[in-house]
């Protein structure tokens, strides 16, 4: 009979004090769990409206922001980055157009250096040429001379032993005649 | 029959008095009593299931408030957690619902958060989990389909109700079609409370009957592996719960937003 007294006093138990039936069905407590549960989803409502999203939403837009500086910054950066390689580019082309300037300037100096000295060394080398030649013409004209005195001399000598007289004008005109040949 | 189960419960009941055999009782978990003292249950009484709830809004207090409150450019472990949870939720709400559905965020959340906590707490050893109570999922669902009801009059008028006529089917079948439509759009919360509840329910209850096999020495190492598998896929049926239950409230959502078929 304790048994009685004990199930009287609470809903959906036993006298074990398990349960009696399924818990879920039990109306008695069905105000009790919704009454909480009202509470509870209003507390996290407010947490979450009041608080907790528009501190996370703040957070994550400012994130995005400090992303977007950043990556603009690294931009404006790299834009700087590019100006200076361009202007060490332009600096490089134009120590190197100066270079060949340079150079080419030296050497049209030299060209015209060079130029110089070979017209002056033809020159002297032709001034050379002419007074050689004309030594030697000098020389071959007097050989010649010579040549022509020995042939007179020889030719007389051997109209002579042959037995002939000696006509100097005849043999004269002889030996030039063969000397010009 | 009635008599073979009486007779069957108070033989269980004198086993379970006299400490002998095999004792199931894996609805015990479930009893909701005062937290502080013995008596009857009323609207107000402090008890188990008041306790777990306040527990949840502490630990999502604790990770959506506490976490974040550095505010801090390079996220912490705990603002991590709430940012991913903020970004989870904002992007199933622009996808499900649309972008003008986002003023939501708040109220889906807190569904979210709620349920995926009160889940994950009721998993906890000796706990007592209030999503396994249908009279908690049922406030969750009504909550949803008044709130779904009441938006969609309040943004639409009555060319709501164009949700129910589907002006692309030929019109003869367009009232049997509507027919349909009206009991399926009533089902909903129905639907939507006992698969929650259910799923949560079966799992804690198959887990206690596990528990009381493993007290038999000879299948013990078998019953606590299946608690331990149980458990494992327990885990995983909280969270996709909690998810199912936020995507289904997006979707009713986007019906609210675009009711025209």
């Amino acid at each position: 009979m304790a048994d009685t007294h004990n199930e009287s006093l609470l809903a959906c138990v036993d006298v074990s004090g398990s349960a009696d039936g399924m818990p879920q069905l039990c109306a008695d407590w069905f105000g009790n769990q919704v009454f909480w549960l009202i509470l509870t989803l209003v507390a996290i409502f407010f947490i979450l409206s009041r608080i907790a999203l528009p501190r996370i939403a703040s957070v994550l837009a400012e994130r995005q922001g400090t992303i977007t500086n950043d990556i603009s910054a690294a931009d404006e950066l790299k834009r700087r980055a590019a100006d200076a390689e361009a202007a060490y580019e332009k600096a490089l082309a134009d120590a190197r157009t100066e270079a060949q300037a340079i150079a080419q300037k030296t050497r049209d100096e030299i060209a015209t250096e060079l130029a110089a000295a070979t017209a002056k060394a033809d020159e002297d080398i032709a001034a050379k040429t002419a007074e050689s030649e004309k030594a030697i013409s000098e020389i071959r004209a007097s050989a010649l001379e010579n040549v022509e005195v020995v042939a007179k001399d020889t030719a007389s000598a051997i109209v002579t032993a042959l037995g002939g007289t000696v006509d100097d004008a005849a043999i004269a005109a002889a030996v030039s005649n063969q000397v010009k040949g | 029959m009635a008599g073979e189960a009486q007779h069957g419960k108070d033989a269980g009941h004198a086993a379970a008095e006299h400490g002998e055999g095999l004792v199931f009782h894996p609805f015990d978990q479930f009893i909701v009593k005062p937290m502080f003292h013995d008596g009857p249950v009323g609207l107000f009484t402090f008890t188990n299931a008041a306790f777990w709830m306040l527990l949840a809004v502490a630990v999502i207090f604790c990770v959506m408030v506490l976490g974040s409150s550095k505010r801090a450019v390079i996220p912490g472990r705990a603002q991590s957690i709430g940012e991913l949870l903020y970004g989870f939720l904002h992007k199933m709400i622009s996808d499900v619902a649309g972008k003008e559905a986002l003023p939501f965020l708040p109220y889906i959340m807190t569904l979210f958060l709620f349920i995926v906590t009160a889940n994950l707490l009721g998993l906890l050893p000796l706990s007592y989990t209030s999503t396994s109570h249908f009279a908690v999922t049922v406030t969750l669902a009504l909550a949803v389909f008044i709130t779904i009801t009441v938006v969609g009059f309040v943004k639409h008028g009555t060319k709501f109700l164009g949700l129910f006529w589907v002006s692309s089917a030929p019109l003869p079948l367009r009232p049997v079609l509507a027919a349909v439509e009206v009991i399926s759009y009533f089902i909903r919360p129905v639907s939507h409370s006992i698969r929650l509840g259910g799923n949560i329910l079966a799992g804690h209850a198959v887990i206690k009957v596990f528990a009381a096999f493993a007290s038999i020495t000879l299948i013990s190492p078998v019953a606590i592996l299946g608690i331990t598998a149980l458990y494992g896929l327990e885990v995983l049926v909280a969270v996709v719960q909690a998810y199912v239950f936020t995507i289904l409230t997006c979707v009713y959502l986007k019906d609210a937003m675009h009711p025209s078929h």
